[in-house]
């Protein structure tokens, strides 16, 4: 029977402070061979773009940081979910720690679409239906920032983050399906799980660096989360053993 | 199997160099800045929740001592 709560002791902040910092140089080391490998894939090997010409290049930012922007988003409302549903610490510092990275890949999305944008449509910005759900996105992530720092109690703040996190989440799907739902500027996806419109070298440099942004994304995630524990946990035993050690 | 033919082929990427350097200048940027903010704040703030314990404790031996 003891066993089986076993899984429970990670989503203490005690027991998950130590694993995390272990696991931080992986993933660090990870996201650097993974965007070596498609940096040089992606910007070395691959073929020109018959349509685009070398300016397709962009992609290779683009779409991972794009789908690094949905998927951080989800994660965190994923983890409000569970916060409002078990009252768990940890989850609404899960939540917080990820906030930042999220709204720097909704910005890179947004900043490499631009730069895409101005030489292929001709325009920097259009209030197309992909890229105006993607800054209501990253809006949201400024949004929950701006409301988790306005409130002193952290608990609260988790709370009323957690429920602004679980009503923006209906815009994930808009994002990703609104190059079907609307006849928008934006082009359709890339990257098909049955046929893909790439030559293989560009899809597996764009899969590398998706992996490299996901990546570096655990690993900032994690030295942030870390930082946030010491912080929320301070008049605990575990934290005050810490500081009052050498570790830092 | 490299597709540039030279260095100078490569920075200008056929025309379309500021807008891909444009690229991937920020997001290097950004993801070098980043953690380099995350590993700062976290010094900072292991270096004053470290004072506030000692005030903490001192006070509590103040306290006690009377």
């Amino acid at each position: 029977m003891k066993d089986r709560f076993n899984l429970y002791r990670f989503a203490s902040p005690a027991t998950f402070y130590p694993l995390a910092g272990a696991m931080i140089p992986y993933f660090a080391a990870i996201s650097v061979v993974f965007g070596l490998a498609g940096l040089y894939l992606g910007m070395l090997v691959a073929p020109t773009d018959f349509q685009q010409g070398e300016g397709y290049r962009i992609i290779f930012i683009h779409v991972p940081a794009s789908w690094m922007s949905m998927f951080i988003y989800l994660v965190m409302a994923f983890w409000a979910a569970i916060g409002l549903a078990f009252n768990t610490r940890l989850s609404g510092m899960m939540a917080q720690a990820l906030a930042p990275t999220g709204a720097l890949m909704a910005f890179l999305s947004l900043w490499t679409g631009a730069l895409w944008g101005k030489p292929m449509w001709g325009a920097w910005w259009v209030w197309d239906a992909r890229l105006t759900s993607e800054l209501i996105l990253l809006f949201l992530y400024i949004g929950y920032m701006a409301l988790t720092a306005a409130i002193d109690d952290a608990r609260r703040a988790d709370k009323a983050g957690g429920l602004l996190l679980l009503v923006g989440v209906v815009n994930i799907p808009i994002i990703y399906f609104s190059v079907k739902w609307w006849n928008t500027l934006h082009q359709g996806s890339s990257v098909n799980l049955t046929k893909s419109s790439m030559a293989e070298t560009m899809l597996w440099g764009m899969l590398m660096m998706a992996m490299c942004f996901w990546m570096y994304s655990i690993a900032v995630a994690f030295m942030r989360v870390r930082t946030i524990m010491l912080e929320r946990e301070r008049n605990t035993d575990w934290v005050k053993a810490l500081l009052a050690g050498d570790e830092k | 199997m490299i597709h540039w033919n030279s260095f100078s082929d490569f920075l200008a990427m056929g025309g379309y160099g500021f807008y891909v350097w444009g690229s991937f200048g920020v997001t290097v940027l950004i993801m070098t800045v980043e953690p380099i903010m995350v590993a700062r704040n976290r010094k900072t703030t292991i270096t004053r929740l470290k004072r506030q314990m000692r005030a903490e404790t001192r006070a509590e031996n103040r306290n006690t001592a009377e």
